[in-house]
């Protein structure tokens, strides 16, 4: 086994690990390591912990030690800082926007920790990544119905395909005409073979346009596509046909929208290569349109920027609000929000059909398309939904999760946060609508952390293909979220918003786009709100569905004395302490925190528990930090004589803050 | 109506006006002016809209007229000889509020336009306090005897059994001859009297000397507040103001002093006779200084803000860079930060405080009340806020008359104007969205107040101290706000139904991710909301 290999020259002693550690395992360990806080001078000591999958920081000599789990995988960058006085700094840089700074005490071992993270985070293989590994005791049967969830063909369905205008095409049954793309695509009646080759042909990766989203009220479609391979002069008959078909297919509207999400300088640099967008004069009823959303490399750069800037200590407002300017991080949101928008318009309003693409149609392609639908379809905006729609925008039609999340070791400027910025849109939706969605932001920031975690088989690879090699020795996320749904539910949602407001129609005002600070700051936790409404929401459902259990009990207890009243000396006792035994959760009306819950369920786990958006246990103390971690200011305790007044323990609970 | 307000009307009733507000349809209807009001009324059968707007709520407006026959019209005509030419005219009035709401009418007529804005302008602006709405306000359902106010220094220190062996209530200025913008009774140190605090009040700006305004239950530490020391440039002194200082703390015992001006402020106000507190007659007070903006530049902070949310480019780097010029959440950031300090010197290293800047009626007040919020739980409250409102910014004389003059969109000059009142609200707002169930109170009265703090229908606000309020009977002419909003039909409409009271102190973040822009305040469009939340609506 690689890892085995990797850590031999750790000092490997078996000491009292972290709490889910199987007692025998082999684990490397460095003691005295100090965890500095990223924003204030507050340090824990502790003890590292290496594993196959995870490094692992535990709290020393405390009871209910505060535990950090991190997975190789969500490693984005290990740094060995200058040697100082205390020892030698190690600072690793997560996928999931953490970021620990430790302090080794000896050279030596930060240097044996240093290169053996240097080779676990670069994992050459698909073998070596955590989800061939990854094992939640489940049987070969319960594995098969995870992946079968969710349902493709059962979602053109619902959408009402296909129809007298739209089939299904087995033209890609075995990934012959395009290889990136799903095998079942749904294409205009009038669109034949020939024209579908054809047209592919003259699309970039043979990305030709087919259908994603149908908008029953209208009969109008969503297509999606790459670019043409126009250059200054090029024409496709196969490919004019193919939009002229597309066209045809909606009686509603004599054109076609082109949306080509690229800026239009982006474009015209494209024609030089071969490459280039539709020119209106050759496509008869096409209506073509930049949108201008940057390449993936400007939004690489961009996240880089705000996070450099949204790290820095004791950043003042100004220096925010400045570096949240230059970084063009809202801006871009903003972008894809607005061409979602134009989208939407186009369907529901105009109810023409609109074909969207980009360079190679699988990044602002799918960010488009997907949250066009989401503003579109308030199916889209459930829970299981929304899987649906990543199923259907991102993983089938191929964006590729691999090189975009860096999950192999491979080429750095492949890499870019294109599905982040998704999610953040979604935020921002959700920041507008509150009412509008089932699931929580933690859903979001969950679906974020698992992107990149390659704990479960859904986004490895690049394209479908790709992962249906690598699906038979993989679990689905997708399993995984549903059978713990109740910790992402948004506790606000309401149904009949949906039912008053089928399209959302989100403003655009520049104040509405806001820094998602529980994504990038999740752990960071001086940043968050000290009480979270969600939480307490949450917690109140529960106790009000525990009070509701209990009035049932007590009706079947009394009903029961009422129908037999020989037995009513013993009977209520035995209720009643039943009914008691539960009460302290009753009292504390605290989910299981999936601290618990996984202990049982899994062995080696999945990283951070602490991060469980309902971990606390339930506390409801105000979850204040002391006033020194906030730095008004600097207190001298110079002439502080007296003892210190009884300090009221304003110290977080165990988990991260909610909200 | 007195003679004054009706020569002040030409044209009291306008048909077939068109109201235009923001995100909503165009109405039409009758607009009504007022000596107070104005009154607009959809024309319509069933379901129809009122407008009331108090015109003490306007900030600007601003007109233009069209004639559409294009020949010259004169406004100079008057009411009677309405001449039939008109009527192809119209005219178009913008109203700006203080409140930041912004609301348009179209009125046919020039002349009747011209009419209503002129009287808009002149009512609007009404020199004498006795002659404001608040002294004709008389609903059926309250009645001028009920009590007036919510709390009294006495209240406060009789319900504080703890203070009574080293603090007492002094009436010193029960004529107001010793401070001016004091409340007649106030709670001073045991060891000092009355000749002392006379001298040593002498020997602050405008007479405010060091007065207690809050005491930590936990650990006797206390809260104090003051204007600066006219140590002047040749660094005068004064025992008794000394004295007053030594006798609040314990002869072990050091007391810090949060200084809301930086140390070159502090410095520089030497040559116009102010100064600080220095090192070698204080021994026992650690001077820290903390600086934050108040006045003009405060002011010029909020019309910036404003504006920025005006801009119509719907452009993000724009806005971030017009937001940040703004410096608004600078200055929101400065505030919780210092309050935080001074709840950190309390709480964790137990010293006493005395918070001062130059005259003590704004910053001043502004880092005290929220430092108050930070620490004391009743504060937290319902009423315990309004009573922190009515002790710490009415009573302490914050002199609202200048301060809320006039709001972000009035063209006149500046003279006193600033928001510091609206920051205190913005700053608790802050203190809410971080923690959602520590507040009784629920945003909407913080709009509420901002709102009434500038125009009212009550007295609560009106005049810059306890003084002023005596001299113009305002307790006995007008009705209060706060016993308004405290009764139950009123209080369920402001209450934070997520509210659990907590004994811990609220430590805020003052990291500038956690700091947001308060978009209610600002009357920006929520779609989730409803546009207006007061009786603007009825």
């Amino acid at each position: 086994m690689r890892f085995e290999k990797v850590i031999k020259i750790w000092g490997g002693l078996l000491g009292s690990g972290p709490s889910k550690l199987p007692p025998h395992s082999f684990c490397p360990q460095v003691e005295q390591v100090k965890l500095l806080d990223r924003f204030n001078n507050k340090t824990t000591t502790g003890t590292l912990y290496l594993t196959a999958t995870h490094l692992i920081f535990v709290e020393s000599n405390v009871p209910g030690a505060h535990e950090i789990w991190i997975l190789h995988h969500h490693i984005a960058s290990v740094e060995k800082l200058s040697l100082t006085t205390s020892g030698c700094p190690l600072l690793i840089q997560c996928r999931n926007f953490r970021v620990v700074h430790f302090v080794v005490p000896r050279e030596r071992d930060c240097h044996d920790v240093y290169s053996s993270l240097l080779r676990l985070l670069r994992p050459v293989s698909y073998d070596e990544l955590y989800a061939f590994s990854y094992n939640p005791k489940q049987n070969e049967q319960q594995r098969e119905v995870g992946w079968q969830l969710i349902d493709l063909t059962a979602e053109f369905e619902r959408l009402g395909l296909p129809c007298d205008q739209w089939q299904l095409s087995d033209v890609n049954r075995d990934y012959k005409v395009c290889e990136t793309y799903p095998r079942d695509l749904y294409v205009p009646i009038t669109a034949s073979k020939p024209i579908i080759v054809g047209s592919s042909k003259f699309r970039s990766k043979g990305r030709f346009p087919v259908l994603t989203y149908f908008y029953q009220e209208k009969k109008a479609a969503v297509c999606r596509c790459s670019q043409p391979l126009s250059g200054f002069s090029a024409r496709c008959l196969e490919d004019e046909h193919m939009l002229q078909a597309i066209s045809k297919a909606n009686h509603n509207s004599r054109f076609v929208y082109v949306m080509d999400t690229r800026p239009k300088l982006n474009a015209l640099a494209n024609r030089a290569a071969g490459k280039g967008y539709e020119n209106e004069d050759n496509y008869s009823n096409i209506r073509f349109q930049f949108v201008g959303i940057e390449n993936i490399h400007v939004m690489r750069a961009s996240l880089q920027k705000l996070l450099e800037v949204v790290g820095t200590r004791s950043l003042s407002v100004n220096d925010y609000l400045l570096g949240l300017e230059s970084s063009g991080w809202l801006r871009h949101i903003k972008a894809i929000v607005d061409a979602a928008i134009f989208l939407t318009k186009a369907v529901t309003v105009e109810g023409a059909s609109v074909l969207v693409h980009c360079s190679d149609g699988w990044d602002r392609t799918a960010q488009v398309c997907a949250l066009g639908a989401l503003l579109m379809d308030p199916y889209y905006r459930t829970l299981k939904g929304f899987m649906v729609l990543i199923e259907k925008e991102w993983i089938s039609f191929g964006h590729k999760f691999a090189d975009r999340c860096d999950q192999l070791d491979g080429d750095p400027r492949e890499v870019s946060p294109v599905f982040t910025q998704f999610l953040d849109c979604v935020w921002q939706l959700m920041e507008q609508f509150p009412q509008a969605f089932e699931f929580s932001e933690w859903f979001l920031i969950q679906l974020h952390e698992h992107v990149h975690s390659c704990q479960f088989g859904n986004f490895l690879g690049n394209s479908q293909r790709q992962r249906e090699e690598l699906k038979d020795r993989t679990y689905s996320l997708w399993a995984h979220l549903l059978s713990e749904q109740h910790n992402y539910l948004n506790p606000v949602y309401s149904p009949s918003f949906a039912e008053r407001h089928p399209v959302l129609e989100p403003s655009t005002q520049p104040w509405n786009f806001k820094f998602w600070r529980n994504m990038y700051h999740q752990f960071d936790r001086t940043m968050h709100p000290r009480q979270s409404i969600l939480k307490h929401t949450l917690t109140l459902k529960e106790s009000n569905s525990k009070l509701e259990d209990t009035a049932h009990t007590l009706q079947a207890v009394s009903s029961y004395l009422l129908s037999s009243p020989l037995r009513c000396t013993n009977t209520p006792l035995q209720s009643l302490s039943s009914l008691h035994d539960s009460s302290p959760s009753l009292i504390l009306g605290a989910p299981l925190s999936r601290k618990e819950a996984q202990q049982e369920e899994e062995v080696l786990g999945e990283e951070a528990l602490e991060d469980a958006p309902d971990g606390n246990g339930g506390e409801r103390t105000v979850e204040g930090s002391s006033a020194t971690e906030n730095g008004y200011g600097e207190l001298q305790s110079s002439f502080s004589s007296k003892n210190e007044p009884a300090m009221v323990s304003l110290e977080f609970g165990v988990a991260r803050m909610t909200c | 109506m007195t003679m004054e307000f009706s020569e002040h009307i030409k044209t009291a009733n306008v048909d077939d006006v068109v109201l235009k507000l923001p995100l909503r349809p165009a109405l039409k209807g009758t607009l009504c002016v007022t000596a107070h009001h104005l009154v607009f009324s959809e024309r319509k059968e069933e379901g129809s809209y009122q407008l009331l707007l108090l015109l003490r709520s306007v900030d600007a407006i601003e007109k233009s007229v069209e004639n559409l026959l294009g020949y010259p019209q004169y406004p100079s005509a008057g009411p009677g000889q309405r001449m039939t030419g008109l009527s192809g005219s119209s005219g178009t009035i913008v109203i700006k509020c203080k409140d930041l709401r912004i609301l348009q009418f179209d009125i046919p007529g020039m002349e009747e336009c011209l009419n209503v804005a002129s009287s808009i302008e002149a009512l609007s602006s009404l020199e004498s306090v006795t002659e404001l709405y608040p002294f004709f306000h008389r609903p059926r359902e309250l009645s001028l005897s009920e009590p007036w106010g919510l709390s009294s220094p006495q209240q406060q220190y009789a319900q504080t059994e703890r203070l009574w062996d080293r603090w007492r209530l002094s009436k010193v200025n029960r004529n107001f001859s010793v401070c001016m913008s004091y409340p007649r009774t106030v709670i001073v140190p045991c060891a000092i009297d009355d000749i002392t605090l006379a001298k040593a009040a002498s020997f602050r700006q405008g007479g405010r000397f060091p007065v207690l305004c809050y005491y930590h239950r936990s650990n006797g530490m206390v809260i104090m507040r003051s204007s600066q020391p006219m140590t002047g440039a040749n660094r005068k002194r004064c025992r008794e103001d000394e004295l007053l200082l030594q006798a609040a703390i314990d002869e072990s015992e050091m007391g810090y002093i949060i200084d809301t001006r930086s140390a070159q402020q502090a410095q520089q106000a030497r040559m116009a006779g102010g100064g600080f507190e220095s090192k070698a007659f204080y021994h026992h007070w650690r001077r820290l200084h903390r600086h934050l903006e108040r006045g003009k530049v405060l002011q010029e902070s909020l019309i910036k803000l404003v504006e920025a949310c005006g801009d119509p480019s719907q452009n993000m780097d724009r806005w971030l860079s017009k937001l940040e010029n703004s410096k608004w959440l600078s200055h929101v950031h400065s505030a919780l930060s210092t309050a935080g300090l001074v709840a950190e010197c309390v709480e964790r290293d137990g010293h006493s405080v005395l918070v001062h800047g130059f005259e003590g009626t704004d910053t001043t007040l502004l880092v005290t009340s929220l430092a108050q919020l930070i620490l004391d739980p009743a504060s937290r409250t319902f009423r315990g806020f309004l009573q922190l409102l009515e002790r710490e910014w009415v009573q302490a004389g914050h002199p609202f008359r200048q301060r809320c003059a006039h709001s972000a969109h009035s063209h006149a000059r500046l003279r006193q104007e600033c928001p510091a009142f609206l920051l205190l609200l913005d700053a608790t707002w802050q203190l809410g969205r971080q923690f959602p169930l520590a507040l009784e109170f629920s945003e909407v009265l913080l709009l509420r107040l901002a709102q009434d703090a500038y125009a009212s229908d009550y007295g609560t606000f009106l005049c810059s101290s306890e003084q002023e309020r005596c001299a113009l009977q305002v307790k006995e002419n007008t009705h209060c706000l706060f016993q308004f909003l405290l009764r139950r039909e009123e209080r369920e409409k402001y209450v934070n139904p997520l509210y659990e009271a907590t004994d811990l102190a609220i430590w805020p973040s003052v990291h500038p991710q956690s700091l947001q822009l308060w978009t209610g305040g600002q009357n920006m469009p929520k779609p989730w909301t409803r546009l207006e939340k007061r009786s603007g609506l009825l």
